[in-house]
């Protein structure tokens, strides 16, 4: 009995000398991991929003949407918005492409607001290594080419890859990826003419439509 | 126990029971992560780390930690060093942990580190320990540099790339490219490549250290005179 009691007292005294390690480290570097979080986000949100384009501060006038049809998930999905001097410039969504090749491609899409495209970029995805990869910026420059196209140009029904006769090319070997972010980027950008107003709204006015949610 | 010489836990470590060749431990991250040498060196380098210090840990620990209650005390142990690991790599690695991702928290799960701490670190000393956990380590990343070396050459045709992930901005230039315009050989990069890249590494080894066997036995098999003497 009394060999139970030492054994539990040692167990009890290495768990919480462990759990202090940890809270330990947890506190002394969540204000650095929280700032360079913060830092990547804006990084990549400049590479597509350029920093001489706006004055406001991206990452506190945001708002959150809620279209699984049009953004391709069910959770709420963040919106960035670009002012200069107060006029509406751009927003940043984060639709998701739920039709990947190995689940879901997360996006960055940017949109002016005459509607034409900022940039598109790949947050995360799964795709196959050598075929997929490729819709990466850092692979090739194929998904840079969505800047400066809009629902005009291509017409609408052209957005799709060559092999769907649109004008987007596929790659070797790989379809379904370049499919999949077409689509998305297509449906964010019908999603932005047909919300834009809401889009831009200011975000106490935000939330007309219940399909939009403030934060 | 008869203490073990210090060369002897370096060769353990490095050679002749390396954790990835012999052993076989730690094969999740060892396949997964190798796809390049950037990636390897980082994984290695972490378990490395993790090894050491949970090597001393244990070895500090093992007077006062009753038998039955070892195996939980060893996992909390690992569990907890591994996580302040991560968080302090989060913090100052982060490109590279991106990277690396789900691998940092799997290596609460590497067999290699319960298993040194079982069956070394609980019966030797800290110095001991230490320097087993500093050779196992080594011996892992240099199987995974290794395998991830293979990979990324014969895959995509380049060596190093996307160093400034784990050296910062200014190793950007680091990356070679061994072969320009080159296509690619997609087997390389997946985990099929991985598994056929260390069964290579693996024959390998064996076949060195048959070799130096043939060869020791060669000398052995030489008349000398003063042999019986000595035996």
């Amino acid at each position: 009995m009394r060999n139970v009691i030492t054994s539990a007292v040692i167990l009890g005294l290495f768990a919480l000398v462990g759990t202090s390690l940890v809270a330990f480290t947890h506190d002394a570097t969540r204000d650095r991991i929280a700032t360079i979080e913060r830092e990547d986000l804006v990084r990549n949100l400049h590479r597509i929003v350029p920093e001489d384009q706006h004055d406001n501060d991206l990452l506190a006038d945001t708002i959150q949407v809620t279209a699984p049809d049009a953004l391709g998930t069910t959770a709420p999905v963040t919106v960035y918005r670009a002012r200069k001097d107060g006029a509406p410039v751009a927003v940043v969504l984060s639709p998701v492409a739920p039709d990947g090749y190995s689940g879901n491609i997360r996006l960055l899409v940017g949109i002016y607001q005459d509607g034409t495209l900022a940039g598109v970029r790949v947050t995360s995805h799964r795709e196959t290594p050598g075929l997929g990869d490729p819709i990466e910026e850092t692979r090739s420059d194929w998904i840079l080419k969505f800047t400066g196209l809009s629902l005009e140009n291509p017409a609408e029904e052209q957005w799709k890859v060559k092999k769907d006769g649109g004008v987007f090319d596929q790659f070797t070997g790989a379809t379904i990826t370049p499919r999949a972010v077409v689509k998305a980027v297509r449906k964010t950008l019908i999603y932005f003419r047909q919300h834009k107003d809401e889009l831009f709204a200011p975000q106490a006015l935000a939330g007309v439509d219940d399909s939009t949610q403030r934060r | 126990m008869a203490e073990i010489t210090y060369g002897k836990i370096i060769r353990e470590g490095l050679w002749s029971n390396n954790p990835g060749l012999v052993q076989i431990l730690g094969l999740c991250p060892l396949l997964a992560v190798s796809n390049n040498v950037v990636n390897a060196l980082g994984l290695g380098l972490a378990t490395t780390l993790a090894l050491v210090t949970t090597g001393i840990t244990v070895s500090l620990v093992r007077n006062w930690v009753r038998p039955e209650i070892r195996i939980p005390v060893f996992v909390l142990v690992i569990a907890s060093i591994v996580t302040a690991i991560e968080l302090a790599m989060n913090a100052y690695f982060h490109g590279l942990y991106l990277v690396l991702g789900i691998f940092i928290p799997l290596i609460v799960t590497n067999c290699t580190l319960i298993g040194r701490a079982e069956a070394f670190a609980s019966k030797n000393s800290v110095a001991r320990a230490t320097l087993d956990g500093l050779a196992m380590g080594l011996g892992f990343t240099l199987v995974l540099v290794a395998l991830g070396a293979m990979r990324e050459l014969l895959g995509q045709g380049t060596l190093l790339s996307q160093a400034h992930l784990m050296f910062g901005a200014a190793a950007a230039d680091l990356q070679f490219t061994v072969f320009e315009n080159y296509r690619g050989f997609l087997l390389a990069i997946l985990p099929p490549g991985a598994f056929m890249g260390l069964g290579l590494l693996i024959a390998l080894k064996n076949a060195i250290d048959s070799r130096m066997q043939r060869r020791a036995t060669e000398k052995k098999a030489v008349p000398v005179p003063s042999a019986n003497a000595a035996t």
